[in-house]
This record gives structure tokens, sequence and C-alpha cells, in this order.
């Protein structure tokens, strides 16, 4: 074999080249990680599905199909920009990912940007499906699409400050349990697909306040209510990611 | 042009550990540097103070002229770096996969395949991570080091765990990185990497730069050995008189004699003669220096391995 040059050649790549490969490469691993699309996928279109058919819960006097595709997209931004992020990170930080990527050219914040796109491309992957699955199956959506944005972004980032706090400070495996059962309790809690006022009033209250259960509402109150921005639900999940990424902030520790 | 590396008094601990104490190392570029000592010697300290992990607590770092903590965004791009165990590689991807990735992020980098190909990742290169051997791991960990075509590569135990023919390729290879004027850093606490590949070698022990050398600078003195076996407890008195006086013979192992001193084609000649006269052939017939073994040995009191 012909000896290959090792003639230093040193440099880091432009950063918008930096930023566009470390977020296709971390969106191509995460699409192709079945435990991730279970979480992200086929829960979310199987639900809106089978609920949709299926009269299970009562849905508080809307259509099913109307009642339950803001709860499920609630569903589908926690688990990428929770319990998917929370569990990728906590696994790169213990197999020393961040630590290598740390003496890599990529600076640290392209890296934490990356993971910011990474997280809404597969959520607008997400929409694209839940959406789509909902209008098939006859959903009707009302409201202002900035309000929806809104909505979702908010709810993006007050999932991924406790994403990154959980990923950050506790072991991998503590993080792994911890984040999926977090994901089961307020799939079951957090007005997915199980209207506030059918649980105990003094939950009702709790879970409202979770941004899962303040996700849902809003989106509810916009696409099936066609009510303006839900200026309520934006502040409490702007309030959780305020706490959130700063105490992300404070404690993450990188290995 | 700035050394390589530069090290002065360089001290960390780690709550009440002390890892490095008052460490002081220079090297200079184009050059192959190896640390030398046991495990928890203080080495992957070092390095890590060097790519900018761990902060000093106390001493000074340069790496290529610049401060590892404060000049990072600038140093990072120009140095690789390879840690222990292969460690950092995300285990969902395929090799191959990581190393192309690792490549977009630098200007300039190697041809991916056919880096892949020298390290003889050729079909390990679509196996992901997670499902590779350790050899192949490191492997991989060494060509993500390489593929930025850096000034200066730090690698630590780069060839741990892997098989003695592969040993030699990457030796082969790190001898390639220094012909084309790469200026490497590798921690080991295998003696004969240290002794074949390195320039240099700085043995540290307990946090402590213990002796720094060429190879042969370590183990150059004045005495030397000539060692034979032969039939267990010969009388051992003649021979002692017919050699100078500033040498000694003893039997260190049943059969086995050791003569020290200074070795001449004269003392040589007196121990076959003394053989001969007394009807034994000398096996093994050996005339030695001091082995890098016997240098780590004597400076530290403990073997590295």
């Amino acid at each position: 074999m012909p000896r290959m040059t090792h003639v230093p050649a040193p440099g880091s790549a432009p950063v918008w080249r930096m930023l566009t490969t470390q977020t296709t490469f971390e969106t191509r691993l995460l699409l192709r990680n079945g435990e991730q699309l279970l979480l992200t996928a086929v829960i979310p279109v199987v639900l809106l599905a089978l609920l949709t058919a299926v009269p299970v819960f009562d849905t508080a006097g809307y259509d099913r199909v109307d009642f339950l595709v803001p709860g499920i997209l609630a569903l589908t931004v926690m688990s990428t920009a929770f319990t998917s992020l929370a569990i990728a990170t906590g696994y790169e930080r213990r197999y020393g990912v961040l630590k290598r990527l740390a003496v890599s050219p990529l600076p640290r914040w392209a890296l934490l940007l990356s993971k910011a796109l990474t997280v809404l491309v597969i959520e607008a992957l997400q929409v694209t499906l839940v959406g789509g699955l909902g209008l098939a199956l006859g959903w009707q959506p009302r409201g202002s699409i900035l309000a929806v944005a809104a909505l979702l972004i908010a709810g993006t980032l007050a999932f991924a400050g406790l994403a990154l706090l959980m990923a950050g400070t506790l072991r991998a495996e503590a993080t792994l349990a911890a984040a999926n059962l977090v994901y089961l309790l307020l799939l079951v809690l957090g007005g997915v697909v199980i209207p506030f006022d059918q649980l105990p009033g003094w939950l009702a209250a709790g879970a409202g306040v979770t941004p899962t259960g303040a996700l849902a509402d809003g989106l509810r109150s916009v696409l099936a209510d066609g009510g303006g921005v839900p200026w309520g639900d934006i502040g409490i999940l702007t309030a959780w990611s305020a706490v959130g990424l700063a105490a992300a902030a404070r404690w993450f520790r990188w290995e | 042009m700035s050394r390589a590396v530069e090290i002065a008094a360089l001290t960390k601990r780690y709550g009440d550990t002390t890892a490095v104490t008052g460490l002081d190392l220079t090297v200079e570029r184009g050059t192959i540097t190896s640390l030398l000592g046991p495990n928890g010697a203080g080495k992957t300290t070092t390095v890590e103070c060097c790519v900018g992990f761990r902060r000093p607590d106390s001493g000074t770092v340069r790496v290529l002229g610049l401060d590892p903590r404060r000049d990072g965004s600038r140093l990072r791009p120009r140095i690789g770096v390879m840690l222990q165990e292969g460690a950092g590689l995300y285990p969902g991807s395929r090799a191959a996969e990581l190393i192309a990735h690792l490549a977009r992020l630098h200007a300039s980098p190697l041809d991916v395949p056919t880096l892949v190909e020298r390290l003889g990742l050729g079909e390990a290169g679509k196996t992901p991570i997670r499902r590779l051997s350790g050899g192949q791991r490191q492997r991989v960990a060494l060509a993500a080091a390489l593929v930025g075509r850096p000034e200066l590569v730090f690698l630590d135990e780069p060839t741990a765990g892997l098989d003695p023919q592969m040993r030699r390729s990457v030796w082969e290879l790190l001898g390639d990185l220094r012909a084309d004027g790469v200026t490497v850093v590798l921690t080991t606490h295998l003696i004969d990497e240290a002794e074949q590949l390195s320039d240099d070698v700085a043995i540290v022990d307990r946090g402590r730069l213990v002796a720094r050398g060429s190879p042969l600078e370590l183990t150059k003195q004045d005495e030397s050995t000539v060692q034979f076996t032969g039939p267990p407890r010969m009388g051992l008195e003649s021979l002692r008189q017919a050699l100078p006086e500033s040498s000694t013979v003893d039997e260190s192992a049943p059969g086995r004699y050791v003569v020290r001193g200074q070795v001449t084609p004269q003392l040589l000649a007196t121990v076959t003669s003394w053989c001969a006269a007394h009807d034994v052939m000398p096996e093994g017939l050996q005339v030695g220096r001091r082995s890098l073994e016997d240098v780590v040995l004597e400076l530290t009191g403990r073997r590295t391995q």
C-alpha cells in the first residue's frame, strides 16, 4: 500500500460547516437508534391511531382526534427534547464523547447549538408525521400557526434545560431510568391523552404546571379551541426553561 | 519557533491526592517522546493538562507556545488527541462514519478510506463502534487523532490491548508521522515500546519526573555484564582470581552466571578460557548493557507492568 502523507496541515473547517456536519451526524445517529425511534415515533403514532379509533378515555367534549393531536404533539416534544436528549447526552458523557469533542475544533457553543438544531429537525419530522396522520384521521386544526410555533419552541427549551440538567449531573443509567419514568408519568398525567378534569383536583392542578401539562393545554387551547396565544402556558414553560437551563449551566459536568 | 511542549513545575491535585508534583518537561518539535511509568504515575494527568482538560494547580504548561486553557480554541485545531482505552467514540456510530465526520471538522483532513485501510479497519469500518473489540476501538481512536493532520499528537497508551502484529504496525505509523514532521507525545507502561520508538523517554513515577533522556543515554553506564549458563554450583574462586579486581562474578540463579565490570575483549577471553579449562560450554553467552527495564526498576523500585 502506498504510504500516506502526514505532513501537518492543521486547521478547523469553517464554523457553518462544523455546525451542519455535527447536526447531520447527530440526527443520523438518532434516526438509526431503535429505542429512540420507539419513543419519538412509534409510541406517538400508535397512541394517536389507537385512541382515535377506540374510545378508551372521555375527551372532554372534543372530537377525539381534535383532542388527541395537540396532546400527542406535546408528547413528541417531550420525547425528543427531554427523554431522548437526556439519554443520548447522558451516555455521551459516560463514554467520554463530550470530553473527546472538547479537544476537537468544534467550539462548545457550536456543539450545544448543533444539539438544539438536531432536536428541532427531529421535532419537525415528528410534527409532520403526527400532523399528517391526524389530518388523515379527520383532524381539523384551528388557531394561529405562530402561536403553535411559539408553544413548541418554549416547550422545547423547557424540556431541554431539564434534560441537560439530568444528563450532566446523574449517572447515565440513572438518567436512562429517570427519563423513562418521567416520560411515562407525564404521558399519563400530563394532559396528553387523559383530560385534566378526569384527574383528582389536586393532581390536575399539579399536572397543569408540569411542562407537558402546560404544553398540551396551550396547544389544545390554540388548535382545538382556536384561541390566541396562551400566555399563561407560555409563562409556565418559560419559567421551567429559566430554571432548567440556569441549573444545567451551573451544575452540568462534562465528564 | 516555540517548542512543541514546555511544562514547568506542573503540580496537579485531585482532592487529597497529588497526581503530579513539580514536573518539568520539554518536547522538541518533530520528535517522539514517551512518558513511561507505572499506572497512577501521573502520565495521563500530564497529558490532560497539555490538552486543556485540567487546570494546573501550579506551574505552567505551554503547547505550541499557547496556554491550553486560555488559548484552547486556537490550539485545538492544531493538535490530535487519543484518550485512554480509545474513549470518546460515539458508540452508535460506524467506525468509518465517525472518522469521516471528524474529518469534516478540519480544514484539510487525511483521505478517510486510506487512513481506515492503513489502520487495518477495512471491514470493521462498517461496524457500529459498540460492537468493535477493544483493539479495534483503539485504532479508531488513533485514526480520529490523526485525521485532521495535526502538528502535534497526544496519544494516551496508543497500543494498549493491541496484538503484537498490530502494535508493530502502529509503531511503524508513528515513525511515518515523525518522518513527516509531526511531533508525538505518548504515554506507555511498555518499556520496549518506549525504548524502540522514542527519541526521548521521560520516566515518571508517583507524579514526579525521575529520569529523562534518549533510550541510549538512559541505559549508558560504564559497567556492563557477561552472562552465561552452565552446570550449577561451579567453584568460582579461580575465575574471580583470573578476572580484573574491579569485576565481580556471581551465580545469580542455579546455573546462571553473571560477570559484572568493565567488559573488554580481554575480560571476555578470560571468561571463555576459564570455561574451556573447566570443560564447560558457556551456553547463551551474552554481553549486555543495562536494559531500560533495569533503569526503570532502579529508579522507581517497581516494574511498570
